[in-house]
């Protein structure tokens, strides 16, 4: 009787995805109040195979901010109410050494997902995710060398950093769900293809830490949430 | 009255269930097995101080030492035989407490016996929950040595610059490479680049003496400090190679690669660049600042 239950309710999950996915929005913007502080310009005269590469002055994107006082680089994400959802994709999510820097600044990507770290430059970088819930690890990569693939077990924020271009900073987030988006440089994010439920919603900024909501959505509406943090100006 | 004793000897059992895993925890090299029952003792008497009783590494010493006394509860740790981002084994936490650490206030314990190492082992395996979930890596293989030569020395030179060990280590391995002085280690304290010129024949690697360790600390990296694993990107016979040119960067140790250096006149010849390896970086020379 037990395995028929199972039986039928694995059925139902194959022909009817819409249980993981419905087609409920939820989206939003990230804001900020206050003065936040002001990016840094990076010296990379140290590494001029990378220097040559920019025209403008490079800053620090620690915070990102936009027109009318909006956050980028803001993972949100549901954190509570989401559907168990088995496997990663199985697609990989990549992370791109360019002109010493990190592309994107924030890559956000499932519990267990390939994650390729590519080296586009003509220098040596070390890739060091400093995890303390996942393991820490740390490779050099020359140029020219194949892409790096890895993935991370355990849902976390995982600061990156190359200790040869100590200007390079970035983050892997790591999640236990694939619901997730990172706001754009008008502060937007767009969460799809929601089932019914009622969700905690979670908008996690490098600086400017965590903030959580409560919203609830049926049938295939579209719920606005919006996110706003308060910006340290230090 | 029945039932609430029967819970009580439930949980009391629960109890010993739980706690008992950590204190059972073993550790083995060879026909020996450390305890970690014996070890706590040894550890609250030798390792305290440093190492503090919670195993995270602030001990009431702590302060005073650089660098700092290794953080048990992280299960990160330098000197591995395995991948970086592994556990290591029995035997590598073995060595090390044997060894010691060669420019830190980690003393080599060669007055403890074997087993009480041993036991010291199985104890500080009790402070992070990952030696229970997981395994140690697969030690990397290394591969017999080839003998030492001029070509191998001149190779070793070549992959120097090609994988930029300079950047923090320096032209000359003094440590004092362009990137040395922003180092800092995963807690964020200020670390310095190996300086391969330092000390004469007493010069000691941080995990080890032999050309078999060299070979170790930089296929497997040296886990949190900035120092990476470069085992996904030099092949076995080229880190050979590059073994036998940072010898004869340690200039005042005697060994077969500084003899065979000397013999020929103390210069390393540098060949054509052949197809297969990118040109030297335009920057060569840059390091010594």
């Amino acid at each position: 009787m037990r395995t028929n239950q199972r039986f039928a309710m694995l059925l139902t999950l194959v022909i009817c995805p819409s249980l993981l996915f419905g087609a409920a929005t939820v989206n939003g913007k990230v804001a900020y109040t206050g003065t936040p502080a002001k990016a840094k310009t990076i010296d990379m005269s140290k590494e001029p195979t990378c220097a040559k590469q920019h025209t403008t002055p490079v800053t620090t994107e620690s915070v990102v901010t936009g027109p009318n006082n909006v956050l980028a680089n803001v993972v949100v994400y549901i954190s509570a109410g989401a559907p168990d959802e088995s496997s990663a994709p199985s697609q990989a999510v990549t992370f791109t050494q360019k002109g010493c820097q990190y592309i994107p600044h924030v890559l956000a990507m499932r519990t267990g997902q390939e994650l390729k770290v590519v080296n586009d430059d003509q220098t040596s970088h070390n890739i060091h995710p400093l995890a303390k819930v996942n393991h820490e690890w740390n490779k050099s990569q020359p140029p020219g060398t194949p892409p790096l693939s890895e993935k991370f077990d355990k849902e976390e924020f995982i600061p990156v950093k190359c200790n040869v271009h100590p200007w390079m900073h970035g983050y892997f987030a790591v999640l236990k769900t694939s619901h997730y988006a990172i706001s754009g440089d008008d502060g937007s994010f767009t969460l799809p293809n929601l089932p019914p439920g009622k969700y905690t919603l979670t908008a996690w900024q490098e600086d400017y830490g965590t903030q959580t909501q409560d919203v609830t959505i049926s049938g295939n509406e579209t719920k606005t949430v919006d996110f706003s943090f308060k910006a340290k100006p230090y | 009255m029945k039932i609430a004793s029967k819970r009580l000897i439930t949980s009391l059992a629960l109890a010993v269930v739980i706690a008992v895993p950590s204190l059972a925890q073993e550790a083995h090299v060879g026909n020996m097995t450390g305890h970690a029952a014996s070890g706590k003792k040894l550890y609250r008497r030798f390792c305290v101080g440093c190492h503090g009783p919670l195993g995270d590494g602030n001990g009431e010493n702590a302060q005073w030492i650089d660098p700092k006394p290794r953080d048990f509860t992280a299960a990160t740790f330098k000197c591995r035989s395995t991948p970086t981002g592994t556990l290591p084994t029995d035997e590598d936490l073995y060595n090390s407490v044997a060894r010691g650490f060669t420019n830190s206030n980690m003393p080599h314990w060669d007055a403890l016996t074997d087993q009480m190492r041993m036991d010291l082992v199985a104890y500080i395996k009790t402070f992070s929950p990952r030696w229970q979930a997981e395994k140690a890596g697969d030690p990397i293989k290394i591969s017999p040595e080839p003998a030492v030569t001029l070509q191998s020395i001149a190779h070793g030179a070549e992959l120097f610059q090609k994988m930029e060990c300079w950047k923090c280590h320096g032209q000359q391995g003094r440590g004092d490479g362009p990137s040395a002085a922003t180092l800092t280690d995963s807690k964020d304290n200020p670390i310095r680049p190996y300086n391969f010129a330092a000390g004469g024949d007493d010069s000691r690697f941080k995990c080890g003496v032999t050309n078999q360790d060299v070979y170790r600390i930089f296929m497997t990296g040296v886990d949190g400090t900035p120092m990476p694993s470069f085992a996904d990107v030099i092949q076995p016979n080229d880190a050979w190679d590059l073994v036998h040119y940072l010898r004869t960067l340690q200039t005042s140790r005697h060994s077969k690669e500084n003899d065979i250096l000397k013999a020929s006149g103390g210069k390393i010849p540098t060949k054509a660049p052949d197809t297969n390896s990118p040109a030297q970086p335009e920057n060569k020379g840059s390091g010594g600042n």
